[in-house]
């Protein structure tokens, strides 16, 4: 009986949850006219009209901001996993002058806010002439700022067993042989973890890329869904809905692919979703 | 362990000076200059649009500006104090609560704690937002829902009293996160403690105050302090909402969206950079108010 009660008041909570997903995707095959004051989670005469319609419904078809939403989240997971693997390397296993107190600063990073500074990075920026390219987007990852992925790979790499490093010396190895050979290969499922995670909040970012994107050619996914709040009437709503739909289809794809994985991430890290 | 001038930890020490070169210039060039920065900038009148030549120094008049001139400055505060006083709280009950009813593991677990940890990765873009705005406006599901029983509801984005309170609410939608780390602190109560309390005939409300809670206070410090954190930087959602303008009459005007339209639409990148500079201290403050806490009611096991 108690279990029984358990399962209702889970189902029932489950019901609340996932509503807003499905009414969002219901909503994107709604005709006009259903759309208006409706809960129902079924289209009455289900049409597909509002994903071509929102596709082409800006000067330039969401087929450009989707590619450059896939280049800036696909450099910005190669660049966070080369550069946080080897400061993590350093950290983890490397012992040189003022590792302790680059480490306290390490995790200083991590609990700033990155609203701090981005009137100063946007100065800079724009004095490289960079607004409007991807540079800025990419080029802070190329020198591992996100501290998140650094804590994850050095709380990884404290749990490789020291002897493989020993044995690895003992035959000759230097600090870069026992990268390469030991920790590198090793470390795969915490580069995995930081890669989904990198893409993901890569895909949903806004702040940064509402400021240094500007030209339609140029913008990503969130910030084009953004000109959706621009155009008013009930007509606009459907394409804005389809839209949102397949703007989330990457990051659901990938909760389906590795749910297990970013469970177990965020366990051992605490890192948010 | 010997070190000094043994040439093997001289090798190494170059090493890691050689592997943490991307980080140190980032450290440098992307985090710790820009900082320092802002801060000169936040004494400052720079705007994006005039020449460097008309920069002037202007003292603290920013920072004294914030406080005594700028009602909407005043009105950023109060609406994130009380956005991060009103969801942190709620949005870590609910991840409690149901890291409680999920934490035996039985048949179908796992599909219920992925499926409340969806929200979570999805609820923070702007599709998310944007479905939001539409579901709480005047002709919204939550407002068909209501009528359903014959009350007719507000157009709760444009209610200077209830638009936060969607955004509250779209903030506890994610529980699913904190959630996550409530079930692993779970796990590492021990079991012992819970048989040893049922032998003596406590009640589960008993063994649920004195056992659960202090066995798990150092996962809910670690997620009051993180939710804490990210509750302060709310800004996709207050920017879509409210369509860029955090109204209705500042109601969503959540601090790092009036420093958005400070720096980026008006331009005023000077007073921008003070702002950026009280929320650091700000945020500091608060981190460390809570670690001072933390000692009279976090309790670690094992002495760590």
């Amino acid at each position: 009986m108690r279990h029984f009660v358990r399962l209702l008041i889970l189902l029932g909570l489950m019901a609340l949850v996932l509503y807003p997903l499905l009414w969002m995707v219901s909503t994107s095959f709604k005709p006009d006219d259903e759309i208006v004051g409706s809960v129902s989670l079924w289209p009455g005469n289900a049409t597909t009209a509002h994903y071509p319609a929102g596709w082409s419904s800006m000067d330039v078809g969401f087929g450009t901001f989707f590619w450059n939403s896939t280049v800036i989240a696909g450099l910005t997971v190669l660049a966070n996993c080369a550069s946080c693997l080897l400061a993590a390397y350093a950290f983890a296993r490397l012992r040189f002058r003022g590792r302790g107190l680059y480490f306290a600063a390490m995790i200083g990073t991590l609990l700033l806010p990155g609203h701090v500074l981005i009137v100063p990075q946007y100065i800079l920026f724009k004095a490289f002439d960079w607004i409007d390219t991807t540079a800025p987007l990419i080029v802070p990852k190329l020198l591992a700022t996100e501290a998140f992925f650094i804590f994850l790979m050095v709380q990884f790499m404290r749990g490789i067993p020291r002897e493989l490093d020993d044995a690895a010396r003992i035959d000759g190895a230097g600090p870069y042989q026992v990268f390469l050979k030991i920790i590198l290969p090793l470390s795969r499922p915490a580069l995995v973890t930081s890669a989904i995670f990198s893409f993901i909040w890569t895909w949903n970012d806004f702040f940064t890329q509402l400021i240094y994107l500007n030209d339609l050619e140029n913008i990503t996914v969130p910030v084009a869904l953004r000109n959706f709040l621009d155009s008013t009437g009930q007509t606009s709503l459907g394409p804005m809905f389809a839209m949102s739909v397949l703007s989330l289809l990457p990051v659901f794809a990938f909760f389906v692919a590795f749910q297990r994985m970013l469970v177990q991430g965020i366990n051992t890290t605490g890192l948010k979703g | 362990m010997p070190r000094s001038s043994n040439p093997a930890n001289r090798k190494e020490g170059i090493a890691g000076y050689v592997f943490l070169s991307p980080w140190l210039l980032g450290l440098m060039g992307i985090t710790a200059i820009p900082m320092l920065g802002s801060l000169v900038l936040s004494f400052t009148n720079y705007d994006l649009l005039s020449d460097w030549s008309e920069l002037e120094w202007v003292g603290f008049d920013n920072y004294t500006r914030m406080f005594a001139d700028d009602p909407h400055y005043l009105d950023a505060v109060g609406v994130t104090v009380i956005f991060a006083l009103v969801a942190v709280p709620l949005k870590l009950a609910a991840a409690l609560g149901v890291a409680l009813l999920l934490n035996k593991e039985r048949r179908g677990t796992g599909i219920f704690r992925g499926l409340f940890y969806l929200p979570s990765l999805l609820g923070g873009s702007v599709a998310l937002a944007l479905v939001w705005r539409a579901m709480w406006s005047k002709d919204g599901a939550v407002n068909a829902f209501l009528a359903l029983f014959g009350i007719e509801g507000l157009n709760w984005i444009n209610e200077p009293d209830w638009a936060l309170e969607t955004l509250v609410v779209l903030a506890i939608w994610q529980f699913g996160a904190p959630m996550v780390i409530f079930l692993a602190g779970l796990k590492q109560v021990p079991n012992e403690l819970y048989e040893a309390a049922a032998v003596d005939g406590a009640t589960k409300w008993r063994s649920f105050w004195h056992i659960t809670l202090p066995g798990l206070s150092p996962v809910i410090f670690f997620n009051l302090v993180l939710e804490t954190i990210n509750g302060f930087q709310g800004f996709t959602s207050a920017y879509v909402v409210s369509g860029g303008t955090g109204g209705p009459v500042d109601s969503t005007l959540m601090y790092t969206l009036y420093l958005y339209q400070s720096g980026f639409t008006d331009y005023e990148m000077g007073y921008a950079s003070a702002m950026a500079w009280v929320f650091l201290i700000a945020i500091a403050l608060i981190t460390a108010t809570l670690f001072s806490t933390g000692k009279f009611w976090v309790h670690y096991g094992d002495g760590q």
